[in-house]
């Protein structure tokens, strides 16, 4: 499998996903998928910026995604897809086809509405019902910030 | 005469805070720096906080990681705010050096930050 990781970070590309993760796994590529990014130019440029230069970024759609997550899936390169939110990724695994089969809950931070269960994971009452959608369909879902941090496995996370 | 540079120190975990209490005991406490954390902050409650400190004032922020949350959310910010410039890398003697010449218009003081920076990084031993 090329793909090594599929995240969920609503800081999308930074330290953490391009040094923490990133390094360690050897990865060729990554793919940020949000519909607001892919249509921004200068948001691209910016996210392009944090990343060297043997590292290559694309940006798609939810939809474009679902659609070339084959293509990335087969690639001899090593990759992490990234989505900002739980419905991002909920989308993706719906369209994937059982493709998804372990998502890393890797940043939810504070917002209103949003409860505390981690100190890097926040989730609203519909955030924590899609992501047992995600494991019921067949995905393996933990959350853990960066590698050498503790893996918190979804059941522990909602308990 | 024009308002003078406010510096923001915007960086990981405790950085920015230690990084002022580091110029305030080098340069004296009249520095103009402000610390912003992005702990526990999404990208949007970063631009928020870093919107608070700055406060309508002319500023020039100095991020850490390039590439990082705090330097996509200072770059942002830029795009919409003319009177504010941002640099990523922040080191100790561009933010001594910042102290002293805050009359500047932002984003000279910004080409002047990066350049006192890169000079300030140097292999010092082993001697040769």
């Amino acid at each position: 499998m090329s793909i090594e990781l599929f995240r969920i970070d609503d800081r999308l590309i930074h330290g953490q996903v391009v040094v923490g993760w990133g390094q360690p796994l050897g990865i060729d590529f990554i793919v940020l998928v949000d519909d607001e990014v892919r249509g921004s130019d200068w948001e691209q440029e910016l996210y392009r910026m944090g990343v060297p230069p043997q590292v290559q970024v694309e940006f798609a759609s939810v939809a474009e995604a679902v659609a070339r997550l084959p293509e990335w899936q087969t690639s001899p390169r090593r990759g992490i897809v990234l989505t900002g939110d739980v419905a991002g990724m909920l989308h993706l695994a719906g369209g994937a086809d059982g493709a998804v089969h372990k998502v890393n809950i890797g940043g939810i931070h504070y917002r209103e509405g949003r409860r505390e269960r981690l100190r890097y994971v926040y989730l609203s009452d519909e955030e924590a019902l899609n992501l047992r959608a995600l494991a019921d369909a067949g995905a393996e879902v933990s959350a853990q910030d960066v590698p050498t941090g503790t893996r918190v496995p979804l059941a522990d996370l909602l308990r | 005469m024009s308002e003078r540079l406010t510096g923001i120190i915007l960086a990981h975990s405790q950085v920015a805070a230690a990084f002022v209490a580091a110029v305030g005991a080098i340069a004296g406490n009249e520095h103009g720096l402000v610390p912003v954390s992005n702990e526990g902050c999404d990208r949007d409650a970063i631009t928020r906080n870093l919107d608070a400190a700055i406060a309508g004032r002319p500023a020039l922020v100095f991020a850490d990681m390039p590439g990082g949350s705090c330097a996509f959310s200072a770059a942002a910010y830029t795009r919409e705010h003319p009177a504010v410039a941002a640099v990523t890398g922040v080191n100790l003697a561009m933010l001594v050096d910042f102290v002293f010449h805050r009359d500047l218009p932002a984003a000279e003081a910004a080409e002047r930050a990066v350049a006192t920076g890169r000079a300030s990084v140097r292999a010092v031993g082993p001697s040769k």
